[in-house]
């Protein structure tokens, strides 16, 4: 083991941040731990979007529909099995006899996520540009009707409600921290170098004997299973879960983080997903009291635009910052 | 299931695709000519709405100087959305674009909902529209009757324009290769903002039409009628002006007779059926029924 500069700086993050987490747990009322749940939430959300949308330039809306599936995944098999009896009587018989804990719920919700990334990807990877965005687009809009209208495992547009509330700082930092991880591992490595080059030029890439193809699938894969993971952080957060929740406005939301961030930055995307989630959650009160709904999508609309237009590249680029890129050996 | 029946659902069909190939023209030249999947175009819809709204509820103006005064306010609209987000990203990737458009497309939405609230508004027209005919087995309102009429009025007439007019040679010229044509001394600025005030006009000219038959308005309501319209656009092949309107009306009757000729299960997924039907067309024939073979999209 050798000590090289940014694995000092991951730990010396790392243990500051068990430390914030365990001193926020006992003193921070739950308001604020809330909003710092989501704040981590949306973390996940937006660095697992940047492995699709930054790194391989796939230009993905269809997020909040993987996010729906890991969600309701999820939350139907931490549901008491009791409660199932009575309030989801539609499920079919070996589904309502069983309650798996948190932790194997959220890796199953994941793994279902990855699965429909995958039965998407293969036939929509093959378009590109905005062509592909809107394609996706009609895969969130496809999977929210199919959950609005499967209303014996979904409720329907009811949703489900009284999930248990087990999501908590100690679940979403280390989730937040292997998002990271995976995804810094994937971009330093000749993996995340072939992404970055598909992005670049595809033909070049594929000249150099990239498997274009493979390599867009992966990349829309491991963003869906992270945003499989957050989907069932989130409903056991809110401790309810409706399909009207995973829109176009989230998605939009985490584009902007994105692209603001800097496409293909980690630390430009984790950035930009604390500022916003914070920003939003500030524009609430105001709006409250001024009785004037949608300031912070006006907001937040008009600072992509001149990101768009100003500053393309986002705040970070494709870069980290020096202190945490790895040395040159 | 009689043969009235199913006649009456093909006139319903046709009704809404006319709405829909009023907007997909604009859909259809704003992408043939900058290559840009404008995503606010529906909220143009939403706009031409809530101006007739007022002109012809809360003003009383008479019927014909409302319809031209919303045509005016789309093209407005269409031409300060171009200036504002489009042109100083000239020349931009398309995804930049088209993300630009969304983030336009939310703004407008909301700039409604904080002018206009969120609450629906119910929507009437005067009462010679509302007028029911029947002619054999089918029957009908005027409104819709005058729906269909100025729609074909206007797609004859934009496509008169595109065909004979200086500004239209411009118009097509631009679209085969931008930088040829400005070369050809066209004004490039004045072609694109051209085919935005048509497009936004136009739309708003459908927003007038979706108020009128569908009762109610909100500010969210360009979203479902610019995505269709989008998919009639790609179904045509975009950028072919006849292709959206073939699109659109295609797009009418078929949603039209999914819902009214399968068992009622199936019409919750009305919408499910319109996506999945884009993603194949996108995949299966990229270019569409009349579209030219452009860059490739798959």
């Amino acid at each position: 083991m050798i000590f090289r500069r940014e694995r000092m700086t991951a730990l010396v993050l790392i243990l500051a941040g068990i430390g914030f987490v365990a001193v926020a747990q006992r003193s921070m009322n739950d308001y604020i731990l809330s909003l710092i749940n989501f704040v981590g939430i949306y973390i996940i959300l937006a660095v697992s979007l940047n492995i699709t949308n930054g790194f391989t330039g796939l230009f993905s809306l269809g997020h909040p529909a993987f996010m729906a599936i890991g969600g309701y995944a999820a939350a139907i098999l931490t549901f008491p099995v009791r409660k199932k009896a009575y309030f989801l009587e539609g499920l079919p018989d070996w589904l309502a006899r069983v309650e798996v804990p948190f932790l194997p719920s959220l890796l199953i919700g994941g793994v279902l996520a990855s699965l429909a990334a995958l039965v998407v990807g293969v036939p929509v990877l093959r378009l590109r540009g905005h062509y592909l965005a809107v394609a996706t687009l009609g895969v969130l809009i496809i999977v929210q009707v199919l959950i609005t209208n499967f209303e014996s495992v979904t409720r329907g547009p009811l949703g489900l409600n009284g999930l248990p509330a087990l999501t908590d700082l100690w679940w979403v930092f280390p989730w937040v921290m292997v998002t990271i991880f995976v995804s810094w591992k994937i971009k330093f490595s000749s993996y995340g170098r072939t992404m970055l080059a598909v992005r670049e030029d595809d033909m070049a890439a594929e000249c150099c004997g990239v498997n274009l193809f493979r390599t867009r699938v992966a990349a829309l894969v491991i963003g869906a299973f992270f945003a499989g993971v957050a989907g069932g952080l989130w409903a056991h957060l809110v401790t309810a879960i409706t399909p009207k929740s995973f829109s176009l406005v989230l998605a939009f939301h985490i584009v902007v983080m994105v692209v603001v961030g800097g496409s293909g930055s980690i630390t430009g995307s984790a950035v930009a997903a604390m500022v916003f989630s914070v920003l939003t959650e500030f524009f609430r009160p105001i709006e409250e009291r001024l009785n004037i709904y949608g300031l912070g999508e006006i907001f937040m609309a008009l600072v992509m635009i001149c990101i768009l237009i100003y500053r393309p590249a986002g705040m970070f680029g494709a870069r980290e910052p020096r202190l945490f890129e790895p040395e040159e050996d | 299931m009689t043969g009235g029946y199913i006649l009456q659902q093909i006139v319903n069909g046709l009704i809404l695709g006319s709405m829909y190939a009023l907007v997909a023209i604009g859909f259809t030249m704003i992408y043939g000519i900058i290559r840009l999947i404008n995503f606010a175009h529906g909220d143009v819809v939403m706009i031409g709405a809530f101006v007739t709204l007022g002109l012809l509820q809360k003003l009383g103006w008479p019927f014909w100087l409302v319809s031209v005064c919303v045509l005016a306010a789309g093209a407005f609209v269409g031409l300060a959305i171009e200036r504002a987000a489009f042109r100083p990203m000239r020349g931009a990737p398309q995804v930049t674009g088209f993300i630009a458009s969304l983030a336009v497309s939310i703004m407008v939405q909301n700039l409604g909902i904080v002018f206009m609230t969120a609450q629906p508004r119910n929507f009437t027209f005067p009462d010679f529209l509302q007028e029911l005919i029947r002619i054999g087995p089918v029957s009908f309102r005027a409104v819709d009757l005058v729906i269909m009429l100025t729609a074909l009025v206007l797609m004859t007439g934009l496509i008169l324009l595109v065909r004979k007019t200086r500004l239209g040679v411009g118009m097509r010229a631009t679209a085969e290769n931008l930088d040829v044509a400005r070369l050809m001394g066209i004004n490039i600025n004045r072609t694109i903002m051209a085919t935005f005030a048509l497009g936004g006009g136009l739309a708003a000219i459908a927003g007038l039409m979706w108020g009128g038959k569908f009762g109610q308005i909100d500010p969210l309501l360009g979203f479902v009628p610019g995505l269709k319209s989008f998919v009639a656009a790609v179904i045509g092949g975009v950028g072919s002006i006849p292709g959206a309107i073939c699109g659109g009306y295609i797009l009418g009757l078929a949603e039209v007779l999914f819902v009214g000729l399968l068992p009622p299960i199936y019409s919750a997924f009305r919408d499910a059926f319109v996506f999945a039907t884009l993603i194949l067309i996108l995949l299966v024939m990229p270019n569409g029924l009349m579209g030219k073979r452009m860059e490739d999209r798959a």
